[in-house]
């Protein structure tokens, strides 16, 4: 019988219950019609302050960041902890910017980013482009929640080798699957709840719990300190050193600006009720932040309690200190809190990929007028597609190679900040610039990845996204973070080709937004529905 | 009118406050003075998420549109 018995119970039950949940949900707030991408896509476009605050909540920090962000810290120390400014500055950031979004959204009756570039700019091709990234850099993401999942299996003992070892994740995720196929954003939204409820108790729990056996929080920084002065690696450490610290600064801005312009945030943001909800969020969301620093510093209980990672995968060191620490009924709580938190982020993710596919390829380039149930339809098979790839990539590509692509998916989603988060402010540049700047962004972005080595983890290309200034022909050991000197190119071309574009007088896409409608807050005036037929 | 109503208020520019505060790596990267057993480094970046949430609240209050 196996050891792990009592865990593998607790946390079956759980996930049973919570996916009847996912089904039930289908009639929660029960619309006269679910067919519809304001429906089935963003939950009725209703939600309010606390459905809100779980559902942004449960779609930002993920599964993975649970069980990535203490190895970072587990692995290399303070270098890690940039999750907690990052998660810091994001909110002053997106309240100026999300606010905007929203109203214009909510005028037009936008669904997906790549919408609004497609009105403000007047061009297909950089809606495309923008939607298209979204896409890919989304899909990573969600086989990323896997990983989530498959460390807190591997911990229990179900997930070791040969083809049954797989069965385990295939069945979450087709469950997954049905219950998002009928309910749409609806599911996410209901199961957010018992997730976040779930996470925060394992967590209070954590850090009162388990400091404590270990001899308190002095204790515990001692013991990381010692662990990497002890270590030869010269950019670990408990404190940062000269040459990252710019790295820090850079990967915490740079993720603070993607993190909103990723479709599955935007998916949560426009599910909102109204523009106070968005604003009274970003006060309340900083809870998350606080858990998150908590959690992260779960990287280095581990290290106390001399936790040893399941082979080579750093991401079993929470799940492996949990069954160490936590009587094994607590340890299943804890390890189904890991697990629900990874079909919530999935789910929401998958909705926001099929979303951008139906609105911003199918109704552009396949059937320019479906109709809402149309619409819902193509996105709900989308949405089964997009998981089942997911899977895919899973079970026959090395997971360390959908990290590397996350990795990249965060540099490039940063590339639709000029288009997406510049555009709702000024409508100055040129389509063409904005589009020449995005395939700089692009290009230069995953040049810079591809030159980065990590003999750590044996990578000759691709070994992170701290890019070393030494790779430019300086004479430093500084690194800075690849997506933002990306978005600096980006921006420096889209400047010079927006200028370029006029001195030729290069014809300009219309703009379909007016001044208000950024402004505009529920019981405005509506546009029912926008004319994408009418400009080119 | 939608059309007529501004968002624009001065209140806006105290956003900069804790976006700029946690970039700052000099104010934080030091393991002294120690509270509650956590370094500098760790304690004090945990407290600019208080920072950003009062900053957030006080603007949220500042520029609510009164109905």
């Amino acid at each position: 019988m196996s050891p792990h018995l009592t865990e593998i119970v607790i946390f079956t039950v759980l996930f049973v219950v919570v996916s009847g949940m996912g089904f039930v949900a289908a009639r929660w707030r029960r619309p006269t019609d679910l067919a519809s991408l304001h429906e089935w896509g963003l939950g009725g476009r209703n939600f309010g302050s606390w459905i809100t605050w779980f559902l942004i909540g449960g779609d930002l920090y993920t599964a993975y960041t649970f069980v990535a962000v203490p190895a970072l810290l587990f692995g290399a120390g303070a270098a890690g902890f940039f999750a907690v400014p990052y998660t810091v500055i994001t909110y002053p950031i997106v309240f100026l910017i999300m606010i905007r979004l929203w109203s214009v959204s909510h005028v037009h009756r936008l669904v997906t980013p790549a919408d609004f570039v497609r009105v403000r700019f007047g061009s297909p091709t950089l809606a495309l482009l923008v939607a298209i990234t979204g896409i890919v850099a989304t899909m990573p993401y969600i086989a990323l929640q896997l990983i989530g999942i498959e460390a807190v299996l591997k911990t229990m003992g179900v997930a070791g080798s040969g083809f049954l070892s797989d069965l385990p994740l295939i069945v979450a995720f087709v469950i997954l699957a049905a219950y998002t196929y009928q309910s749409g954003l609806r599911a996410p939204a209901l199961i957010a709840f018992v997730k976040d409820v779930l996470i925060y108790l394992v967590i209070l729990v954590a850090i009162i719990y388990i400091p404590a056996r270990l001899g308190g929080w002095g204790a515990i920084f001692d013991g990381a300190k010692a662990k990497f002065e002890a270590t030869p690696a010269p950019n670990d450490g408990y404190l940062l050193n000269a040459n990252n610290q710019l790295q820090y600064v850079t990967l915490a801005l740079g993720s603070a600006l993607a993190l909103f312009l990723y479709p599955h945030s935007v998916t949560g943001v426009l599910a909102s009720k109204n523009r106070d909800v968005i604003k009274r969020n970003m006060s309340a969301l900083p809870a998350y932040s606080l858990l998150l620093a908590l959690i992260a510093l779960l990287g280095y209980m581990a290290i106390s309690a001399g936790v040893k990672p399941i082979g080579k995968d750093v991401n079993t060191v929470v799940p492996q200190l949990f069954d160490q620490m936590f009587p094994d009924w607590f340890t299943g709580i804890a390890f189904a809190a890991v697990g629900i938190g990874a079909l919530v982020p999935a789910a929401i993710m998958s909705i926001a990929a099929a979303n951008l596919f139906t609105r911003n390829i199918y109704r552009e380039y396949v059937n320019r007028t479906p109709t809402d149930a149309q619409e819902a339809s193509v996105s709900k098979v989308t949405s089964l597609v997009v998981k089942v790839g997911a899977v895919l990539f899973i079970l026959l590509i090395d997971p360390q190679f959908s990290i590397d692509l996350q990795l990249i998916g965060g540099v490039m989603i940063l590339q639709t900040l000029p288009s997406v988060a510049l555009g709702l402010f000024t409508r100055w540049f040129h389509r063409a610039g904005l589009i020449a700047g995005w395939v700089a962004g692009m290009g230069g972005g995953l040049l810079m990845l591809y030159s980065i080595a990590n003999p750590a983890t044996n990578h000759a290309h691709f070994g992170g996204s701290a890019f070393p200034l030494a790779n430019l022909g300086l004479d430093t050991k500084i690194t800075v973070y690849a997506g933002f000197l990306a978005l600096l190119l980006n921006l420096v071309v889209a400047v010079l080709g927006t200028l370029v574009a006029r001195a030729a007088k290069a014809p300009d896409g219309p703009d379909g937004t007016r001044p208000g409608d950024y402004t505009a807050d529920e019981g405005d005036q509506r546009i029912k529905e926008i004319d994408l037929a009418g400009s080119t | 009118m939608p059309d007529d109503k501004s968002d624009r208020s001065p209140w806006y520019w105290l956003l900069l406050v804790p976006v700029v505060i946690p970039l700052m790596t000099f104010l934080y990267n030091a393991d002294e003075p120690h509270l509650f057993g956590f370094p500098l480094f760790y304690w004090l970046q945990i407290a600019f998420i208080a920072l950003g949430v009062a900053t957030t609240t006080l603007v949220y209050r500042m520029t609510r549109r009164r109905p």
